[in-house]
């Protein structure tokens, strides 16, 4: 394990003064986790204490290790959406939206735009709530608890709107192959733009409590700092990596769906430290509000769900009105979608950043390999270079910051 | 997407670059020979028409009833040019080590323990190789196509308070 690049912030060394008393130490072994609250998800810290500084850390994961791609091998294509919910359970949307992207690159799929456009707004709608989830928590952990209570009314009336659209606060199931399931129920638009009001006024009293707060400033700034060689080597991408100075976004490197026709800023930092991460998630959260009004505006009635019966169930009048209807339903629920031979990577800029699927298809019903590149995995590889020769307590908004998921990490 | 990437590399290693093709979607992928991975990817990370910076996601990819069985899989990207590029690797059965790529990228490090605890491909030179999300007492590796969906596995004994973090152990090394 490498030592840390940065300055390190040591305790004064035992008899600084001529007046100190020396006080020799002894290195600590001290396990962080795997149930800590500071530790979200189930992670694993050893961490080596010499007095308050981390010496070293080593982690060790896999405690959530739910065998997702094991899973996802033996189910057919449209039945891993539910799975995918469960990678990143903040923003689940975009799980779906991601996994659908990669199978319909492997079947040169095109979707409708009204779909597009749903997927966009679903996917904003819950960077939203991502963001909210990371500041609030962070908040709560250094010591400001109004802000969770802030952060849980905006991000859960956002909750309501997507409740209202997929049935489900947390596990959306969204997405399909092909399109989305549902389409918007009447008077939701206006709704969203009403929640969407409710929950900057939030964003703004939460904005004034930490941005300027000087404990909230001494605690991040400065602290798990990554320097931008650093964070493109490990590999970090969305919040973490801009706020390192890369500005890195796939929706803006190449732009997936109907990003290309929306205009939003893509917030860079410069510092690289748990500050900046702060503040390129609150930037983000006006620009994905942004983005929201836009689609909402532009968004036309149409098709949400592309019109090819071996890809899409057909309508039910068509299942149980002709035989050829029947007969697309059944090959579908019974042997699954048969997806062309070939393998595929599509990729999304999710609430933590490029969240990757790679499929491979051998021409059957089910995936013959899923594997995820999910953002946190680089960013809590990083963790322990980041933590070297710092202070134990800094652990904390920096565990915070990096925004590690254990269900997208673990898998 | 990056097509005068995947052209330059086919010309620099006529040898090592078996087959070159654009997948579907517009994936430009690079079929590499096992031996020089290690020279591949140091050429895509430092030349500067290449700078493929960003450490690349790595996967395996068990196709059993083929040769090579496994093929490891690496995605990558450079933040400066903004191009992608795939490398596939086949590995086989009766031999399968591959040069780590850890020294180039740090951010290799986990997707390669991933593809060890995964696939069981050991990566030379790599300087943590251990199991990333099982335990090292756990017998096999579980996304091989045989190993079984329910297969079960014995309660080991506890560990000993004395050693709170075990080294490279018999799965490791």
């Amino acid at each position: 394990m490498s030592k840390a690049t940065q300055t390190a912030i040591l305790p004064a060394p035992a008899a600084a003064g001529p007046l100190d008393a020396p006080f020799p130490t002894k290195r600590m072994l001290v396990n962080l986790g795997p149930s800590h609250p500071a530790m979200h998800g189930t992670v694993r810290a050893v961490v080596e204490l010499d007095g308050e500084a981390v010496h070293s850390m080593r982690l060790d994961i896999g405690f959530l290790h739910r065998g997702f791609e094991k899973s996802c091998e033996n189910v057919t294509w449209t039945q891993v959406f539910p799975y995918t919910d469960r990678l990143n359970y903040v923003s689940s949307i975009m799980n779906n939206v991601g996994y659908a992207l990669a199978v319909e690159k492997l079947a040169g799929l095109q979707i409708p735009e009204r779909a597009q456009y749903l997927r966009v707004i679903t996917s904003e709608l819950h960077r939203i709530c991502d963001h909210l989830t990371l500041i609030s928590a962070m908040g709560l952990e250094l010591g400001a608890m109004t802000v969770l209570i802030y952060g849980m009314e905006a991000r859960d009336l956002i909750w309501d709107r997507l409740t209202e659209l997929c049935g489900a606060r947390l596990t959306s199931n969204y997405a399909r192959v092909g399109g989305v399931s549902r389409d918007v129920p009447p008077g939701w638009n206006e709704k969203v733009l009403r929640t969407l009001d409710r929950a900057e006024e939030l964003r703004v009293e939460i904005d004034r409590l930490l941005t300027r707060n000087r404990i909230v400033i001494d605690r991040t700034r400065g602290t798990g700092v990554m320097s931008r060689e650093d964070a493109i080597d490990y590999g970090f991408t969305g919040p973490c990596l801009r706020a390192s100075g890369v500005s890195y976004d796939v929706r803006k490197a190449s732009p997936y769906l109907v990003y290309d026709r929306v205009e939003f800023d893509v917030p860079v930092g410069s510092n690289g430290d748990n500050f900046d991460r702060y503040l390129m998630r609150m930037e983000e959260m006006k620009q994905s509000d942004r983005i929201v009004r836009q689609c909402l505006e532009q968004m036309q009635p149409g098709a949400i769900a592309a019109d090819d019966s071996r890809y899409v169930l057909p309508p039910k009048p068509e299942v149980y009105g002709s035989i050829e209807g029947a007969m697309a339903h059944f090959k579908i629920i019974m042997e699954g979608i048969q997806v062309p031979a070939g393998e595929a990577y599509a990729y999304v800029e999710a609430a933590n950043g490029e969240l990757g699927f790679y499929a491979v298809s051998d021409g059957g019903g089910r995936p013959y390999k899923l594997g995820v590149r999910a953002p946190g995995w680089n960013m809590l590889m990083g963790l322990p270079q980041m933590m070297e020769g710092r202070l134990l307590a800094d652990l904390i908004p920096t565990f915070d910051t990096i925004n590690m998921i254990g269900g997208e990490v673990e898998q | 997407m990056s097509q005068a990437a995947l052209q330059r590399l086919k010309e620099r290693f006529p040898d090592a670059v078996t087959e070159a093709y654009t997948g579907p979607g517009g994936d430009d992928v690079a079929l590499v020979k096992r031996e020089s991975v290690e020279e591949v990817c140091r050429f895509l990370k430092s030349d500067p028409g290449m700078a493929f910076d960003m450490a690349p996601y790595i996967t395996a990819v068990d196709y059993m009833g083929s040769e090579p069985r496994f093929e490891l899989v690496y995605q990558m990207y450079s933040t400066t040019k903004n191009h992608r590029l795939r490398l596939r690797v086949g590995v086989p059965e009766s031999e399968p080590v591959v040069r780590s790529v850890t020294p180039l990228w740090k951010g290799a490090n986990w997707y390669e323990r991933y593809c060890w605890d995964m696939y069981g491909i050991h990566f030379e030179g790599h300087p943590d190789m251990r199991r990333l999300y099982m335990y090292e007492e756990f017998v096999g590796h579980p996304l091989r196509k045989d190993y079984s969906l329910r297969g079960r596995q014995p309660l080991i004994p506890e560990r000993q308070v004395d050693e709170p973090f075990r080294g490279p152990g018999p799965s490791g090394s």
